[in-house]
């Protein structure tokens, strides 16, 4: 691997790091709960959750790492943290 | 809207750095230069040849941020072409209350137009969680261990707002993580002035302090609540607003979460330790006028 002058690297490319494999608990909407309050896409400190045309949210599980911490501030109860098996 | 700060970063889950960066992108958009010093935040987020920002982003040395930050602010004057871009520093505690102190100090007596943000987790974590200047009185670090002779550190966390309100900066502030929404209008405001500006905010950081990674908010509101951590703005050398505590809690409720804290509760005499912290909290209210 060759450096670039400067180490100069390319925006946003950590995106080739799919970090979801990190997770040991999966984050669940509970849809009829939800009520679009943003908070869980503001604090993702992985950018893992993703606004639906209808205004909805949806986790990307390709870089969610399971904090968890979407679903103890959620202030309705509507996300789970369920244990991931493979 | 589009994500200025990208996923895939190697940073812990939840990890208090990768927030604070997130928010600061959001509140400030694309028109911003961001200079990080050697740290977690740098380092988990520019693993070569790859990087998590979309917007120009340097990593300067620990010691010279301030340094790196006025010399692009004073390029893009010299070249006309400052405008609205805003100059950005997100640094750790180490970076700016220890070895950075000496050109952030240059950087806001000469008065560059910048804004500098530190991250403080209060330890250094990217390296093992040794103690900082920021680390507070009794905190258990690999080089401040508790043990059967030591509570931890046994020094005062250094006030470093203090210190650049000292420098004449126009605007200084404390914040935290969570408070998101608060953090983000203090930096809009931060953005808004001309000069060197300020902001140390609040970061629990699950590693180095020892809680579970769903905790980190958690855990920055009960810095608030127990009036551990004040929030206030001061502009010009004046306070101009403080979060007033209601309710407050015993420090108990916050130390108890932290393993940095555990043996406050399980070796003899913590109680009068944790009495002492109680103090700082106490003097806080006083000092902040919290209540």
């Amino acid at each position: 691997m060759s450096i670039t002058p400067g180490g100069i690297c390319k925006p946003g490319t950590t995106i080739s790091n799919k970090t979801g494999g990190w997770r040991n608990f999966r984050p669940i909407y509970d849809y009829d709960k939800c009520t679009k309050c943003k908070l869980c896409e503001l604090l993702c400190p992985d950018m893992s959750v993703l606004e639906r045309e209808d205004g909805y949210y949806d986790f990307d599980y390709d870089y969610c790492k399971g904090c968890g911490l979407c679903a103890n501030e959620c202030p309705v109860d509507a996300i789970e943290m369920i244990l991931e098996e493979k | 809207m589009k994500e200025l700060l990208s996923p895939g970063h190697t940073a812990c889950p939840a990890c208090c750095d990768t927030m604070i960066a997130k928010f600061t992108l959001r509140a400030l958009g694309e028109d911003c230069i961001i200079i990080s010093p050697t740290g977690c935040l740098e380092v988990t987020t520019s693993a070569f040849p790859t990087s998590s920002w979309n917007v120009p982003w340097i990593h300067s040395l620990f010691e010279n941020a301030g340094a790196v930050a006025s010399g692009i602010e004073a390029a893009l004057k010299a070249m006309n072409k400052k405008e609205d871009t805003k100059v950005v520093v997100l640094a750790g505690d180490g970076g700016t209350l220890d070895i950075g102190i000496r050109s952030i100090s240059g950087a806001f007596e000469r008065g560059h137009d910048i804004i500098y943000i530190c991250i403080d987790n209060e330890a250094y974590m990217n390296t093992g969680v040794q103690r900082s200047g920021a680390t507070p009185f009794n905190a258990t670090t690999t080089t401040s261990p508790s043990g059967k002779v030591s509570f931890g550190n046994p020094l005062p966390k250094k006030n470093m707002p203090a210190i650049m309100n000292a420098h004449g900066a126009p605007y200084v502030a404390t914040a935290t993580l969570a408070y998101p929404k608060d953090f983000m209008k203090k930096v809009k405001k931060a953005g808004s002035i001309e000069g060197p500006t300020y902001i140390h905010a609040h970061a629990p950081c699950t590693t180095g302090w020892g809680f579970d990674t769903s905790k980190t908010v958690e855990i920055g509101k009960l810095a608030v609540q127990t009036a551990l951590w004040p929030l206030y703005e001061i502009e010009n050398g004046t306070i101009t607003s403080v979060k007033k505590v209601k309710n407050k809690k015993p420090v108990e409720e916050y130390l108890r979460m932290q393993k940095r804290f555990k043996h406050l509760f399980t070796k003899e005499g913590g109680e009068e330790e944790i009495a002492k912290i109680q103090k700082i909290a106490d003097e806080n209210i006083d000092i902040f006028g919290l209540q």
